[in-house]
């Protein structure tokens, strides 16, 4: 928690509202496009919350389409797959990592800090 | 094994030496490629890079330099001597060799007599692509040999650079063999909804043009003017130079389903490899980048003393007018199509492939989402006992 406080306080960051948690179920993802480049926030089977850069580090791809099993996302086009948590690549062919951002879930509400630099 | 050589620096090469690496081979690793460039990704040449969107197409990665690849590039492999494995190579070298990976890869084909004639081209290669590029300008016209992958996207690609293009096809509809009549019907209008000119059931008799090409000629008398020709009729294997080896070559270098070929410490990947496929039930020669990068897993660990069967479902995508096909799995002559989501009008729809009550094929136009997962519902393949 505190690193998200750490990175909620950064000023570049900005609150984006990405929907109600009732409308996210576990298992699911959505494409957060209101920001550019667009990002992907996914509720796991285990209930939690990760965002990160919707766009596969390898190829034109929307992560948000993809394959989610535990805190790993798989490609839909060529099956990189990337873990959440860190955003790094645990499968090929990207070789990149996505940018993860802060999420935080307060009154029902998702909202992800999202900033230019990510954390 | 204190020698290893890779013959070939593509996809399937490069892979099947990192993953020589990660396996745990420490010795002597050399790759040898014809090309002279280093390793490259073919999938955007005839579509991002053709288009002038990108020019970084490298697949080598910095992690590569902790492999310690020994590349030979530019230089080409002349035959492969069975009793000592060794490679003598375009350069005079001879190279001795504990284990070969044979991955070739696989060449255009030409219409017969059209090699060398100013303004026909293949797309296979980097230089194939600059080629080709220098001469598509705005309001050239452009005829595309072919409605496969390869000629949908360069036709695609051609009309965002300003092209007049048309399209010329044996079959009656584009993909019929891959995709089935439904699909290809829908291929076809892709084709019309960018006002690019789809000739199909014909059959090129010759191409005219003095120093340069001038006319497309079909066999019932058609004359269609063209500046440029693009001729995509599929690839051969790189196979030639194993004759002599030992090695069974029938349309590929023949392997099991865990790419053995016939000789001891001798694997073949990638689209070289007529492998046999517990899929298919039969052996195959698959062209696709997917497989090229998944099968060097097998192919490497058959050469390290653990052989298992590769197990992937054919699966390849392409971009072209805008809309993303994915197909996974494998259609034979028979099976049913059932589109059971969305609208092929509009271009976005999902479609399974049955035979009889067995899904056997998925494809998705425009539905990556919904492909991933119907793509986890295709049969899981039955190894032989």
């Amino acid at each position: 928690m505190q690193h998200d406080e750490l990175c909620y306080t950064q000023p570049e960051a900005e609150v984006i509202e990405v929907c109600r948690v009732g409308d996210l179920p576990a298992g699911e993802a959505v494409r957060v496009a209101t920001v550019d480049p667009p990002i992907a926030v996914f509720h796991t089977e285990d209930g939690d919350f990760y965002a990160v850069d919707d766009t596969c580090t390898h190829q034109d791809a929307s992560l948000a389409d993809g394959w989610l099993e535990g805190c790993t996302v798989e490609c839909p086009l060529h099956a990189s797959c990337f873990d959440l948590r860190t955003g790094q690549p645990s499968g090929p062919p990207a070789t990149k990592p996505i940018r993860t951002y802060p999420v935080v879930v307060e009154d029902g509400v998702i909202r992800v800090a999202y900033s230019e630099v990510a954390c | 094994m204190r020698t290893a050589a890779v013959v070939g620096a593509s996809l399937a090469g490069l892979s099947t030496a990192r993953a020589l690496r990660q396996q745990g081979f420490d010795g002597r690793l050399v790759i040898v490629g014809d090309e002279p460039h280093r390793p490259y990704d073919r999938p955007p040449l005839s579509k991002e890079f053709l288009a002038g969107k990108t020019a970084d197409i490298g697949l080598r990665t910095p992690d590569d330099d902790d492999l310690d690849l020994d590349f030979r590039l530019g230089t080409r492999a002349l035959s492969l001597h069975p009793r000592d494995r060794s490679l003598q190579l375009s350069n005079g070298q001879t190279l001795r060799c504990d284990g070969v990976v044979i991955a070739t890869g696989a060449r255009a084909r030409w219409l017969p007599g059209t090699e060398g004639v100013n303004g026909v081209h293949v797309l296979r290669t980097l230089d194939d692509a600059i080629r080709l590029r220098s001469e598509l300008v705005p309001g050239v016209r452009l005829v595309v040999v072919g409605a496969g992958f390869i000629g949908a996207e360069v036709a695609s690609t051609a009309r965002y650079l300003g092209a007049d293009v048309t399209v010329i096809e044996a079959e009656p509809l584009p993909l019929l063999r891959q995709l089935g009549k439904e699909v290809g019907t829908v291929c076809a209008g892709l084709h019309a909804d960018h006002g690019v000119r789809l000739i199909t059931g014909a059959q090129v008799k010759r191409i005219l043009g003095a120093n340069r090409v001038r006319s497309v000629e079909l066999a019932d008398g058609r004359q269609i003017p063209a500046e440029v020709v693009v001729v995509g009729i599929g690839a051969a294997p790189n196979i030639e130079w194993l004759a002599g080896s030992g090695l069974e070559l029938a349309n590929g270098v023949v392997t099991d389903a865990a790419c053995a070929t016939h000789l001891p410490e001798v694997v073949a990947v990638g689209d070289v490899a007529a492998s046999y496929s517990v899929h298919l039930h039969e052996r195959h020669r698959a062209e696709h980048w997917t497989n090229a990068l998944e099968q060097p897993v097998t192919a490497a660990a058959t050469l390290l003393g653990s052989p298992r069967p590769h197990l992937s479902a054919p699966y390849f995508w392409s971009d072209h007018y805008g809309v993303r096909i994915q197909f996974a799995g494998h259609r034979r002559e028979g099976d049913t199509v059932r589109v059971i989501e969305g609208d092929t009008d509009r271009r976005s729809f999902l479609a399974v492939y049955e035979r009889g009550d067995v899904l056997v094929g998925v494809l998705g136009m425009n539905q990556p989402k919904l492909f991933t997962r119907w793509r986890r519902q295709l049969a899981r393949p039955v190894l032989a006992p």
